[in-house]
């Protein structure tokens, strides 16, 4: 323990652990706060609670199944995760996969960045303290887990994707169902920017708070909605496309703030362009297979490969060191979690706690996904 | 007197913000009975279908001569992560080609380690195993997850082609 | 012009006469005293109960939730279940704690309300005690609740308490402010600090309808100080559950949890109570002018009736609120208090007065 320091004027600074069992740090996350009153001086997150050795896991699975345990790392883009792992093997191996599956591929993750990003705003809401949003996120976001439960046989690990394509093709009622989906949700998405965007307390609380500015996003890695907000030009679907969407037209959200507000606005942007991605392919999937040959035991070539693919909470790479054996030689995950939440102490700062807790939310933080 | 101005302007403006937010959760007050999302659980357990690709359980369909189509090549076994699955198959010389044949004895399940990724099932030559849309399969004891999914007495159908 | 069968005055004078004239003077007294006594704990604590019912109802129909519907007919019984749960839990005392404050705490949060309780008048008669300074002496005593939450955060050894406590200490001393003013055009329009003489003043129609201005602007600022008094959301910092757990309570369990639970629903009704009395004629049915039919047919609606309907959409409206908007920061919340509410309660009451002296309300 530090040695506490006694100001001037007789005060003290204290010590809160907050978490690892906390309302607001959304699962395991310890955060050490030092405090000054009510005012944060410094948040020192403490690591380690669900970490379950993933990478480690990998060196002795084979090819096939490390996608299973990409899944429990953010499980809120568990098909994000299976997608980049995928393409890591696929580009090894020099597979052509066909354009079915990636359709599907792309349609999945843009379901799954949507489904991802209606918890966060529920969560959000419930942080700042308007509980009834929750309830109202988790309904949208049950509606795309039907859709999932249908297609992939589960709800949240969806072990969906497999190297060379997808597992199953896609259910009968696929793109009924997320037709049915996109129509309702448009008139959903407009309620939530009634009930908390444009609320005065809402403004209150998040507009200025826990500035980032575009240096500090890119010196920390904060990537995803979180660092578009700032400013920080990273999205991989633009940068360096994978899949099919160098062929799609959408916007890559940038907002200039850096505040709390932006990184919520900039989230919110994102599900109308995940809509608009969703709507130029559901009515376009070509027919086809929905999987290529691939040897049922996989061997990489010797070698580093390095894939990286925009889920919903930032840019996940995936780097795989293989020497020629069926299971990888070293596997690293640079998850996107991690990166966001070393920025959080220079966000924090001199606000409160409740600013905190609105820092924390907009950050998305999945904990698995920081832990792995 | 613009600061004045403004002063009550933000309080309107706050104001009918807050009203616009009451309109939202307001409708849904009213139509309570319309849109409430809840299923009651244990009640609708008669009408609760699962979808047909729903991973519950791996089981082994059995037809009524009590025959399943589990060859015992342990492909399931290698393909599962987690080692949720054991093959006990001893070699046994076959009766009328004399040759050694690997034959199922024992086909482990360990539920407590599945994490249902369906790769087992993928795998399988046979089809002989299949994922059960059950779901409820709690027990009070972790060593009843253990199952052996080939039921006592039964025997390989020799439809099967290995 | 209502009915008196609906007076309850005679009805507790008969059984008053029935008690002087059995028991001597001293005894009947006494007597007297343990039935209010124990009808005013019963009170509280049925009212707890429907209270906190009716929340998780509300809440779940705001939700899109079915909510409580498992225990008796459509889930009434869910509280009653709930604090017998509550009641048999062991009621643990941290070891580091002031343990003569830390169990303190609770009774004082329930000794305001239980005090005021019996100052607010329900009905024409329901009432214990008809104080000619009521609505002082309910604004005044309904303030010990604020120490029973600076006791409980301070006494528990906790900074998630202790910061809860303290939020809550600032809190409920700058929005008593304000309440306060927005009582006091009330008292300026009736000429009167009894609740009774208030309620009588609203005869021939509420304040809100005749008092225009100033009272409206009074009954927004009343809603909005009496939301923050009772620490309910979205003034609801002192528990402020993602921020500091539970805040004062996070080390209560049990039946001392319990008494913080009940004491907030309680305090929710009395500020609602005050509201209705206030600016909404109490028990006083609606009475429009010069139209006799109406106002006779309202008439024939009892008292009692009128009084719970208002309350009762008074605290649907409060559970809006709650179930709608985000927590404020807490200079956020001391910025609404010193520097909106407060300005305007004062430049009110000068309005109110000079309304008056104009004799412009009706």
């Amino acid at each position: 323990m530090e040695e506490t320091i006694i100001s001037p004027d007789g005060t003290q600074e204290y010590f809160i652990n907050m978490g690892p069992q906390h309302p607001s740090t959304h699962g395991v996350l310890r955060l050490v706060l030092t405090l000054d009153g009510e005012i944060i001086e410094k948040v020192e997150p403490h690591l380690g609670y669900i970490h379950r050795s993933i990478e480690k896991m990998c060196e002795k699975d084979n090819y096939r199944q490390i996608i299973h345990l990409t899944d429990r790392m953010d499980y809120l883009s568990a098909h994000m995760n299976n997608h980049a792992v995928s393409l890591a093997i696929e580009n090894a191996l020099e597979v052509e996969i066909p354009d079915r599956a990636k359709y599907i591929r792309v349609i999945m993750d843009e379901l799954t960045r949507i489904s991802s990003h209606t918890l966060w705003w529920g969560v959000m809401g419930m942080d700042l303290g308007a509980i009834t949003s929750f309830l109202y996120g988790f309904r949208d976001h049950e509606y795309i887990t039907e859709i999932f439960e249908e297609t992939c046989g589960a709800r949240l690990t969806m072990n969906y994707n497999v190297p060379g394509g997808v597992m199953f093709d896609i259910h009968p009622n696929f793109v009924k169902h997320v037709k049915d989906f996109i129509a309702d949700f448009k008139t959903k998405l407009p309620e939530y920017d009634t009930l908390l965007s444009g609320n005065v307390i809402f403004l209150e609380r998040t507009k200025g708070i826990g500035i980032l500015t575009k240096e500090d996003a890119i010196s920390f890695g904060v990537t995803g909605p979180a660092g578009r907000a700032s400013g920080f030009s990273n999205d991989v679907r633009k940068k360096e496309p994978y899949g099919i969407y160098d062929q799609l037209d959408f916007k890559e959200i940038l907002y200039t703030d850096g505040d709390t507000y932006s990184r919520y606005k900039a989230r919110i942007d994102e599900m109308w362009e995940s809509i608009k991605i969703i709507e130029q392919l559901i009515d376009n999937i070509p027919e086809g297979d929905f999987q290529a040959k691939t040897r049922k035991v996989i061997k990489l070539p010797k070698g580093e490969f390095y894939q990286k693919v925009e889920t919903a909470r930032g840019e996940l790479g995936v780097y795989i060191v293989s020497d020629g054996k069926m299971n990888p030689y070293r596997m690293k995950f640079r998850s996107p979690g991690f990166s966001n939440l070393s920025a959080l102490d220079r966000m924090a700062r001199g606000g409160k706690i409740a600013d905190l807790v609105a820092i924390m939310s907009t950050l998305d933080l999945v904990v698995p996904d920081i832990d792995r | 007197m613009s600061a004045i101005g403004n002063y009550f302007r933000s309080i309107f403006s706050g104001l009918k913000t807050l009203f616009q937010g009451m309109a939202v959760t307001g409708y849904y007050f009213r139509n309570a009975r319309k849109e409430i999302i809840t299923q009651q659980y244990p009640d609708n357990k008669d009408t609760l279908r699962m979808y047909d690709r729903f991973r519950g359980i791996v089981v082994m369909p059995h037809d009524e001569n009590n025959l399943h189509a589990c060859t015992g090549c342990s492909a399931c076994e290698i393909a599962c992560p987690n080692g949720s699955i054991e093959i006990i198959a001893p070699r046994v010389v076959d009766p009328e080609t004399g040759k050694k044949k690997k034959v199922i004895n024992q086909h482990i399940y360990h539920y407590s380690m599945c994490t249902l990724c369906n790769l087992c099932i993928l795998s399988c030559p046979t089809e002989a195993i299949v994922m059960d849309q059950t779901f409820e399969h709690a027990v009070y004891d972790r060593s009843l997850l253990t199952q052996i999914l080939n039921k006592p007495g039964s025997s390989l159908n020799p439809n099967v082609k290995e | 012009m209502y009915l008196s069968i609906y007076d309850f005055s005679s009805f507790f004078q008969s059984i008053d006469n029935w008690l002087t004239s059995t028991f001597p003077e001293p005894i009947a007294t006494i007597i007297v005293w343990i039935l209010i006594g124990v009808s005013a704990i019963a009170f509280t604590a049925l009212l707890g109960l429907s209270l906190v019912y009716a929340e998780r109802k509300v809440a779940a129909w705001f939700q899109l939730r079915i909510g409580p519907n498992r225990v008796g007919f459509q889930g009434v019984l869910q509280t009653v279940a709930d604090i017998t749960k509550l009641i048999m839990k062991e009621p643990l005392t941290p070891g580091t704690s002031d343990k003569f404050l830390y169990n303190l705490a609770p009774f004082l949060m329930m000794l305001a309300p239980f005090i005021v309780i019996g100052a607010l008048p329900y009905a024409e008669g329901l009432q214990v005690m008809d104080l000619n300074v009521g609505v002082f002496f309910v604004t005044a005593v309904s303030s010990i609740g604020v120490l029973g939450i600076l006791i409980s955060g301070y006494s528990s050894n906790n900074k998630y308490s202790l910061i809860g406590s303290m939020r809550s200490g600032a809190q409920v001393v700058s929005y008593e402010l304000s309440a306060g003013l927005a009582i006091m055009v009330i008292v300026v329009m009736s000429g009167s600090l009894q609740f009774s003489e208030i309620i009588e003043a609203q005869r021939d129609g509420w304040w809100i309808f005749k008092g225009h201005l100033p009272v409206w602007i009074a009954f927004v600022v009343f809603i909005i100080a009496g939301t923050a008094e009772t620490n309910r959301g979205p003034f609801d910092l002192a528990e402020a559950e993602s921020e500091l757990t539970a805040g004062f309570h996070t080390e209560y369990s049990g039946i001392k949890f319990a008494f913080f639970f009940l004491a907030e629903y309680v305090n929710l009704f009395i500020i609602v109570v005050l509201a209705t009395t206030l600016f909404l004629g109490g028990w006083m049915p609606l009475h429009i002018g010069d139209w006799e039919a109406f106002n006779n047919i309202a008439d024939i609606i009892p008292p009692i009736f009128w009084f719970l309907g208002k309350v009762s959409a008074l605290i649907i409206l409060i559970m809006w609120f709650k179930w709608t908007f985000p927590r404020l920061r807490i200079d956020q919340l001391l910025t609404l208090e010193w520097k909106y509410l407060l300005p305007i309660s004062l430049v009110n009451i000068v309005l109110a007065a000079f309304i008056i002296l104009m004799g412009w309300h009706f």
